[in-house]
């Protein structure tokens, strides 16, 4: 039997969360995907964040910019100072897709979720994000890359919410996102890759090639040597470190691995073949 | 009547079937092999739904034959002991609640005996897949034009080549969906298609009940495309076992991912072509070989193939033709109708090929073109003599001319030398199809039609295709307000055929004009008189008569057409539309991922009766076939479509296509409507071959299966180069 | 055995400019409630999974898949539907062939109707990525985007709504 449990507070949802074995929902796009023909979803408790106030909008800190976590992608799109100082989360967002998802779509759900293939997430992680969690025990904060555990797990109690991301306010010199779908719009990443740089160094971080979204250190340190692979294929030893891409409905392990290569090769500093 | 109608549609009022709220309905499912093939060992019901409250129906409660009648009877309704596909309908169930009744249908298993399956058909069936005579082959076609053995022989060079295509799904934006009820002995149903009169045919077999004992209204129906040519038939049965046992009223709506993986789809194919040609690039000899995968069952593959095989050999001059076809069962959920039904797949092959041939020959691929198009007194490859006195070279040059090929080739050679991943080209394919039903068919549908006079002066057209407003304004001179469209409901309008093959506009719009021309007359009027005149003169015969008027026509054969089915020579259609498409693309050797970045549709149709609905069909018809060449892949996993979601399907969004650069030409045709000949299933012949031909300009790779998606073209960019970098001139 | 009903839930909310109240099953969408329970029909369900748009409403003023809102979310928001608008707002989509079969036209309209009113959106998206969510079998998108600018031409520079 379903049920719904309607916070009207942080604190009252932090309460229930503790107290119950209860589903977190921001905007749900994910978890209403076939809602009537997906039975089990009818057994669930669901516990209802949309209406929380303190967990909307965005904040700009001295030193961070601070995502509610249902924060959405539209908010963020429609974002002047995230345009200029932060590019790379617009050009996620605008890749969502529709701007019907844009507009539910959360960056907290879109981290809670988990997905290997996640749009909001490789770009936070390339913005070294930290997410914050929340129980009525207190609250932690935890990088972004160290918060997923394998496939679908992460480093979340059972009696926390994921309440805010912070981004640090670094001058990126780099800050690219591409995502390689079936078309140009609405469409899951086959491969996506997310590269920055800033005075703390080099991030590359890949979806969809792994269980999941991660930083890839073999990478990040070709690109600290200053090393100019002169060819994808140079690349591929490093991509194999680093990613382990499936065969799935969507695409293939080798298109998956190949692509990355060549992506990263055209991305890559001061190379990516000149003709 | 179509601005009426399209405010309907923009306000939200038009009512689909699953809009229709219907007093004590019960909703309907469908429960489904899970196996390709077997015999039915049990079926279970499980205990997580109280039994007492569902309605369940299975083969045995078929009045009639357990047949899905088309073409032949072997598609059973419901599956008795055996089983051909996964999905195929085994039991129905129904209940108030469409949760429970989801519920009431997982809780049924059927447990299959599992049989050997065909699931290649491209493979020679051995002795334990037989399902289907004594070789599995629905129906062969051979068209046979001079010797073409003999030509090969002697031609200058032959260029092979072997194409494929893929299944596409139609994915109309509403699923399909069918309401039933019982009403005054009367068996009514009301739903989503687009051939009010085969469903009537089907259910008056199966239901074992006379003509007026069967009611057939087609609903406003969200999108066809030829997937609610036959289907429907077995959607509309399955409402109408569910009401009669019911006793109540039932309405069965597919979700999506059951409408995408449980009905028809195009037929993939495999063609092969051996052409030869001479020294001066002409075409001398084409031997074709073209085999269908029909499916478990025959339903339309015969059509299909005939469509296919006719227009095979493109629209060329060459004494000397074979095309073989034939239609082969699998396993799997039967193909069917698609708009363009058959030519798609055969143009592809053909067009593609003759890019293949220029380049083998090192000739212009237009210059080609030019040279073998077909001229006024030439035949065809089934002797048809053309002579509509269309210019197609006209056609040829102005897509040249609009498409800037020359100006855009050398554009495009100096971006492709100098950027380091992204490659541009253009492609282009010209190609004819056929209006109406094939050779006698248009006979043997004897269609006919009524318009009547109504009160106020106000004029009904009465047809089975419910878009037949035009011809009436045009030729009545009445204002739209003036007419009415019945809806299409066989208790009330004659059967004027179905709503495919192209043939609404010229073959039902040539019948309204006539039977306007009989409605005139009938109220003594002559040819000139229009307008107002007509309503008057309606007006006054009712009084006169105390019933209303009405003006009949019925389809007769244009003069000079001649078919000959067993030897499939002669005259294939009465009207052939002629198109050349030129799409342009931009590949992104990171990501083999290409798009079209402008394409320009040039066509002959006889007569535009109206520019925007025309534009409106051609650019739909376009994007139809950009999907198909580009994106819209058909997983299979043991004869069962795996990707049965939007999300995993994926057809083209506004930003994955251009603005679509339509030019008309006119030649009006005398049989057609005001000169019109068919527009419907034309625009989807071009683009796959376009798009791929300009795919292998731009990047030197060679697709000869579409969809060319990034993965299939990085493996034939990564297979020529050995590299995982692809940067191939 | 059939499960137990589940208790419905109270939903108050702003329809169309009218508050409304309704009971709902947990289970239900904002799809599902607007098309049976509330019998307007003009929203459309294209493929339950937030793909097509068919099924598009305004909540809070912005475009949304409703086969993807639970109903429970829209307690004191403002949802608007197709059946809202008039003639005279879509009269421009009637001349460039915007709607053929109509399946997914509610949804159409209701994108359209958002970028019209927000027509500074053009200085950093293309009516194209704008109605990307809004699948069409039927059109090729041409009468659809060309709509969508006669719309807004229609209002006039800075007129909108």
């Amino acid at each position: 039997m379903m049920r719904v449990l309607a916070p009207r507070s942080l604190d009252e949802a932090l309460r229930l969360r503790a107290a119950e074995d209860a589903v977190p929902m921001a905007g749900g796009t994910d978890l209403l995907v076939h809602w009537p023909v997906r039975p089990e979803t009818r057994e669930r408790t669901y516990l209802d964040l949309w209406g929380l106030a303190e967990l909307a909008g965005m904040r700009w800190r001295d030193g961070w910019l601070e995502l509610g976590a249902l924060a959405t992608y539209w908010d963020v799109i429609r974002d002047r100072r995230a345009d200029r100082e932060l590019p790379i989360l617009a050009e996620a967002a605008r890749q969502v897709g529709a701007i019907q998802i844009q507009a539910r779509g959360t960056w907290g759900g879109n981290i809670a979720n988990a997905s290997p293939a996640a749009d909001g997430v490789p770009v936070l992680m390339a913005c070294d994000a930290t997410v914050v969690l929340s129980s009525l025990r207190g609250e932690r904060e935890v990088p972004l890359e160290a918060f997923y555990l394998g496939y679908k797990e992460m480093d979340l109690a059972p009696d926390e919410l994921v309440t805010a991301i912070r981004i640090p306010r670094l001058s990126r010199a780099v800050q690219r996102f591409v995502k390689v779908g079936s078309r140009r719009a609405q469409a899951i990443a086959k491969v996506g890759l997310a590269l920055a740089l800033s005075d703390a160094g080099w991030r590359c971080v890949a979806a969809s090639v792994a269980p999941t979204v991660r930083r890839c250190p073999a990478i990040e340190a070709k690109l600290e040597e200053g090393w100019r692979p002169g060819s994808p294929d140079e690349l591929i030893p490093a991509i194999r470190a680093d990613v382990a891409p499936i065969d799935d409905l969507r695409s293939t392990a080798v298109y998956r691995e190949r692509t990355m290569a060549r992506v990263l090769f055209h991305a890559w500093p001061d190379g990516g073949g000149r003709a | 009547m179509e601005r009426i109608e399209g405010l309907a549609k923009l306000t939200g009022a038009e009512r689909y079937v699953d809009d229709l709220a219907v007093e004590g309905v019960l909703w309907g499912m469908t429960v489904r092999s899970p196996a390709p093939r077997g015999r039915i060992r049990a079926i279970r019901f499980g205990d997580g739904v109280d039994w007492s409250e569902v309605v369940v129906v299975d083969h045995r409660d078929i009045p009639g034959e357990n047949t899905v009648f088309l073409i032949e009877g072997d598609q059973p309704v419901l599956a008795a002991d055996a089983v051909r596909h996964v999905h195929e309908p085994v039991v129905l169930v129904a209940h108030p609640s469409r949760e429970t009744v989801r519920r009431a249908a997982r809780e049924v298993s059927i447990e299959v005996d599992p049989g050997p399956a065909v699931l290649d058909f491209t493979e020679e069936p051995g002795p334990e897949i037989l399902q289907h005579g004594d070789d599995n082959v629905f129906k062969r076609i051979e068209i046979v034009k001079g010797d073409v053995e003999a030509a090969l022989a002697s031609a200058a060079r032959i260029v092979e080549g072997t194409y494929r295509t893929g299944s596409q799904e139609h994915v109309y934006l509403e699923p399909q969906g069918m309401l039933a009820w019982v009403e005054d002995g009367v068996v009514v149903v009301k739903g989503s298609l687009q051939c009010p009169y085969y469903v009537h045919k089907a259910m008056i077999r199966a239901l074992d009940r006379g003509p007026d004992r069967v009611r057939v209204i087609q609903a406003p129906t969200g999108g066809g495309f030829g997937g609610k040519e036959e289907y429907p038939s077995m959607i509309a049965l399955h409402a109408a076992l569910l009401a009669l046992k019911a006793g109540r009223p039932v309405k069965i709506v597919y979700d999506r991912d059951e409408d995408m993986v449980a009905t028809t789809k195009r037929h993939p194919s495999w063609i092969r072509h051996r052409t030869g040609v001479d020294a001066d690039g002409r075409l001398v000899a084409q031997d074709i070989e073209v085999v269908l995968d029909g499916g478990a069952y025959v339903t339309l593959s015969p059509v299909v193939l005939s469509r296919g095989v006719i227009h095979a050999a493109g629209p060329y001059a060459c004494d000397h033709v074979r095309i073989r076809g034939r239609a082969v069962l699998t396993n799997s959920p039967p193909h069917g109708a698609f708009r363009g039904f058959g030519a798609p797949q055969t143009i592809f092959a053909n067009e593609r090929h003759m890019d293949r041939v220029a380049e083998a020959i090192g000739m212009d691929p237009i210059e080609l073109r030019r040279r073998n198009l077909i001229r006024d007194g030439q035949s065809t490859a089934t002797g048809q003599v053309i002579r509509d006195g269309t210019d197609r070279v006209a056609i040829l040059e102005r897509a040249v001319e609009v498409s800037r090929w020359s100006l855009r080739a050398a554009d495009h050679r100096a971006f492709n030398a100098s950027h380091p991943y992204l490659r541009r080209g253009m492609g282009l394919a010209c190609f004819h199809h056929g209006a109406g039903f094939t050779g006698g068919g248009e006979v043997v549908l004897a269609s006919r039609l009524e318009v009547a006079g109504l009160e106020g002066g106000r004029v009904e057209v009465r047809s089975a295709n419910i878009e037949m407003g035009q011809g009436t304004l045009t030729v009545l001179g009445l204002e739209p307000r003036d007419v009415v469209i019945a809806e299409a409901d066989t208790a009330r309008v004659p059967n004027s055929g179905p709503t495919v093959a192209s043939r609404t506009a010229m073959i039902v719009g040539r019948l309204v004009e006539l039977a306007c021309d009989d409605l005139r007359q009938r109220v003594g009027l002559s040819a000139d008189d229009h307008g107002e005149r007509v309503r008057e003169a309606i007006a006054r015969w009712r009084e006169a008569h105390a019933e209303e008027p009405v003006g009949r026509a019925e389809y007769e054969r244009p003069p000079g057409i001649e078919w000959d089915d067993d030897a499939y020579r002669g005259d294939a259609y009465a009207a052939f539309a002629w198109s050349v498409q030129v799409a342009e693309v931009e590949v992104d050797l990171r990501t083999c991922g290409a798009r079209v970045t402008d394409f320009v549709a040039v066509q002959e149709v006889g007569r535009v009766l109206n520019p925007t609905l025309a534009r409106g069909q051609i650019q739909g018809g376009v994007v139809q076939g950009i999907g198909w060449a580009l994106m819209e892949d058909c997983l299979w996993e043991r004869g069962a479509m795996a990707n049965g979601q939007l999300t995993n399907y994926v057809i083209p969004t506004s930003e994955d296509v251009p603005p679509i650069r339509v030019l008309f030409l006119e030649n009006p045709f005398p049989h057609g409507a005001q000169g019109a000949k068919g527009i419907g299933e034309l625009p989807i012949d071009g683009p796959a071959p376009a798009v791929a031909n300009a795919i292998a300009r731009a990047t030197g790779a060679d697709p000869l299966e579409i969809p060319v998606t990034p993965e299939r073209l990085a493996t034939l960019l990564e297979s020529a180069s050995g590299t995982a970098d692809p940067r191939v001139a | 055995m059939s499960p137990e009903p589940t208790a419905r839930l109270r939903v108050e909310f702003t329809l169309n400019d009218s508050p409304v109240r309704v009971d709902v099953d947990p289970a239900e969408r904002l799809l599902d409630t607007l098309r049976y329970g509330l019998a307007l029909t003009g929203t459309k369900e294209g493929c339950g999974e937030g793909e097509c748009g068919a099924c598009t409403v305004h909540l809070d003023g912005i475009p949304v898949m409703s086969c993807l809102v639970p109903s429970w979310q829209v307690g004191g928001r403002r949802v608007r539907t197709v059946e809202s608008v008039s003639a005279e707002e879509v009269r421009p989509l009637l001349w460039t062939g915007a709607t053929q079969c109509g399946a997914c036209t509610p949804g159409v309209v209701m994108t359209a109707l958002w970028i019209a009113d927000h027509p500074e959106l053009l200085q950093s998206h293309t009516v194209r990525e704008l109605m990307a969510g809004n699948l069409c079998r039927c059109t090729g998108y041409d009468g659809i985007t060309e709509g969508v600018e006669a719309m807004i031409a229609s209002r006039g520079p800075g007129r909108a709504s």
